[in-house]
């Protein structure tokens, strides 16, 4: 590693304190990016207590009923009030979301850092060799490859978005855990004579924490997608659970007559991946010292 | 290079072994589950003779394999046709869609890249920044809606859907193609686009940019001169990564303009529970996104001239 890397991996020197307060201040990414998500959150959280309507509620007499009163949003083909299942359906984005980025997090990130520690060359080249297999799947060819065997379902979606994105954060943990283990504390705790598990756990874990964050806000952008995608393929969330991506599908053959029904799951996904990749943009600009002079 | 090619190979096999194992091991017999729970034996296995599923697996996978070298696929447990020919009509409709899209995300993400890079400090450059976040925040099968909402619905400029081959009628091949690329491509012009200014902002803080523009050359002069090259090796990697989440995005934009490609093929495999037809289509998803790694890996070393010792 070269001095400039160590350099920007200690901790900041007295000349760097305007960088400091650069990392500190807040900025727009991560108060925008934070707006929208917690709108999202805030949507499916209230959808737990309270809805206009129950939102599989089929009333024929309303059917494809534009803004009124009664129906903020209107009402689809089945006369199911839009509004109250955009609000479920957030819950289902935000729900597959957690678990596939909490899958990815929890088996990417232990690989990883053992590939960057493992004394052994072996492990470390079957680690990241597997990782790379895997990255030839793509989440969305691996949800259908589930789906095909074990039936679609949110459970198989969700997994195999996980799966699939467990290598990035196999190779984000490596990376910077190899940086970590060449700085000076751990060199100390070493040659203290410290067990390889207290110094990934004392040492390493902590320093590679803040960009595992930031890695996790963009997966979810990219776990939302793929979510929207495969609901919207008939892989997903499975009837009469709302999804946004369902929603869509639903809407698309009354493209002609009721557009607004594709507007409304469409901007609360734009919303949800917008927010997620600008808050993980303003975390990186709070946790990554090496963007400092960036920007 | 000979390392590279020994990767690109050994994953090649591994991930044929790891298709063959999930789609052929883990569903069970073809024979059990087209008769059946409740079907005589004798007559699961006569159609397990017929279907070659009363062999040991080992040898059904080189059969699998070495049938792949030749195109040849198998033979649908569900229809009874040969899986190879359906495929490789499939894959040339997809490959029209991502070539198409992939060529209009380059020509919008590079010059607006740049753009947004050279004047990263002033309004037009903060505003296309923000434009491709947007952009990517935005599914493609949205994009495709929306465009099927305004260009064939509301204007009727152009079809919302369907396909037809070049040779048979080149205009109306073009005014099909163009919705279902679009939509592919803008979504990952706005993904490309970020790259493309993340790059050349790295290339406009090195010093041989700086003595390019002491020297008086402008800024744009200057990038093209001396930049571009420099500012194309992480580009080219993540469009090597993103041919691949293009060419799985093409299952879904080919259901939504209702295309007859590799998506719909592999969908409506799913959907008729014809899983060999299945483990065709994704080995050949598969094998197309390692080979564009693997090329992308060959162009990254014809690029940059520095990195050819050791490989």
């Amino acid at each position: 590693m070269s001095a400039a890397e160590s350099a920007a991996l200690s901790e900041p020197a007295a000349g760097d304190a305007e960088s400091v307060a650069r990392r500190r201040r807040l900025n727009p990414n991560l108060i925008i990016g934070a707006l929208l998500v917690g709108l999202v959150v805030v949507l499916a959280l209230v959808s737990f207590v309270w809805t206009p309507y129950d939102p599989t509620h089929v009333d024929a007499e309303a059917r494809l009923a534009g803004y009124t009163a009664d129906h903020w949003l209107g009402t689809d083909k089945f006369g199911r009030d839009v509004l109250s299942q955009l609000m479920v359906g957030a819950r289902t984005t935000l729900f597959v979301g957690v678990v596939a980025v909490g899958v990815a997090a929890l088996l990417g990130t232990p690989l990883g850092m053992l590939a960057g520690m493992a004394s052994s060359g072996w492990v470390r080249e079957l680690i990241m060799r597997g990782s790379d297999l895997l990255l030839a799947f793509p989440a969305l060819l691996l949800a259908i490859m589930f789906g095909a065997v074990f039936g679609a379902s949110t459970l198989t979606a969700m997994i195999a978005i996980g799966i699939a994105t467990v290598p990035t954060f196999a190779r984000i943990a490596r990376s910077r855990t190899l940086q970590v283990m060449q700085t000076e504390y751990v060199m100390a705790a070493r040659a203290a004579g410290r067990s390889r598990r207290a110094i990934a756990w004392r040492h390493v874990l902590p320093n590679i924490a803040g960009l595992l964050i930031v890695q996790a806000s963009v997966s979810f952008a990219i776990a939302v997608l793929a979510e929207a995608a495969l609901s919207f393929l008939g892989f997903g969330t499975a009837p009469p659970t709302p999804s946004w991506g369902r929603m869509l599908q639903e809407a698309q053959e009354l493209l002609a007559v009721a557009p607004r029904l594709a507007l409304w799951p469409g901007l609360g996904i734009a919303v949800a991946v917008l927010g997620f990749n600008l808050l993980g943009d303003g975390l990186r600009d709070r946790f990554d010292p090496q963007l400092d002079d960036r920007r | 290079m000979l390392r590279r090619t020994g990767i690109f190979l050994v994953s090649l096999a591994l991930a044929s072994i790891l298709v063959f194992a999930f789609m052929t091991v883990l569903p069970g017999d073809p024979a059990q589950v087209a008769l059946g729970v409740n079907a005589e034996p004798e007559a699961v296995a006569r159609l397990q003779e017929r279907f070659g599923t009363d062999r040991p697996l080992p040898v059904r996978y080189v059969d699998w394999v070495s049938g792949l070298l030749t195109a040849d696929f198998g033979v649908s447990y569900v229809t009874q046709a040969a899986i190879g020919p359906q495929i490789v009509d499939r894959f040339l409709v997809t490959l029209w869609l991502v070539a198409t899209a992939t060529a209009l995300a380059l020509l919008l993400a590079v010059p607006v890249g740049v753009v947004a890079a050279v004047r990263h400090q002033r309004p037009t450059g903060a505003a296309l920044s923000g434009l491709s976040q947007v952009g990517i925040a935005v599914p493609s099968f949205l994009a495709g809606m929306l465009l099927i909402a305004l260009f064939a619905v509301h204007w009727r400029l152009l079809p919302a859907g369907g396909w037809t081959p070049p040779v048979e009628d080149p205009g109306r091949f073009v005014r099909g193609l163009i919705l279902p690329a679009v939509s592919l491509g803008i979504v990952q012009a706005a993904v490309l686009t970020r790259y493309v200014r993340s790059a050349v902002l790295d290339v406009l803080r090195e010093d041989y940019l700086r003595t390019a523009r002491a020297k008086g050359m402008g800024p744009y002069l200057a990038l093209i001169r001396h930049g571009l090259r420099n500012a194309a090796l992480p580009v080219v990697t993540v469009l090597g990564l993103q041919l691949a989440t293009l060419l799985i995005g093409a299952v879904v934009v080919e259901r939504v303009f209702v295309l007859p490609g590799l998506g719909s093929l592999l969908l409506d495999g799913v959907a008729n529970r014809d899983l060999l037809l299945v483990q065709g289509v994704v080995m050949v998803l598969v094998l197309a996104v390692l080979v564009v790694n693997y090329v992308v890996d060959v162009l990254y070393v014809v690029i940059d001239p520095r990195l050819r010792r050791g490989t």
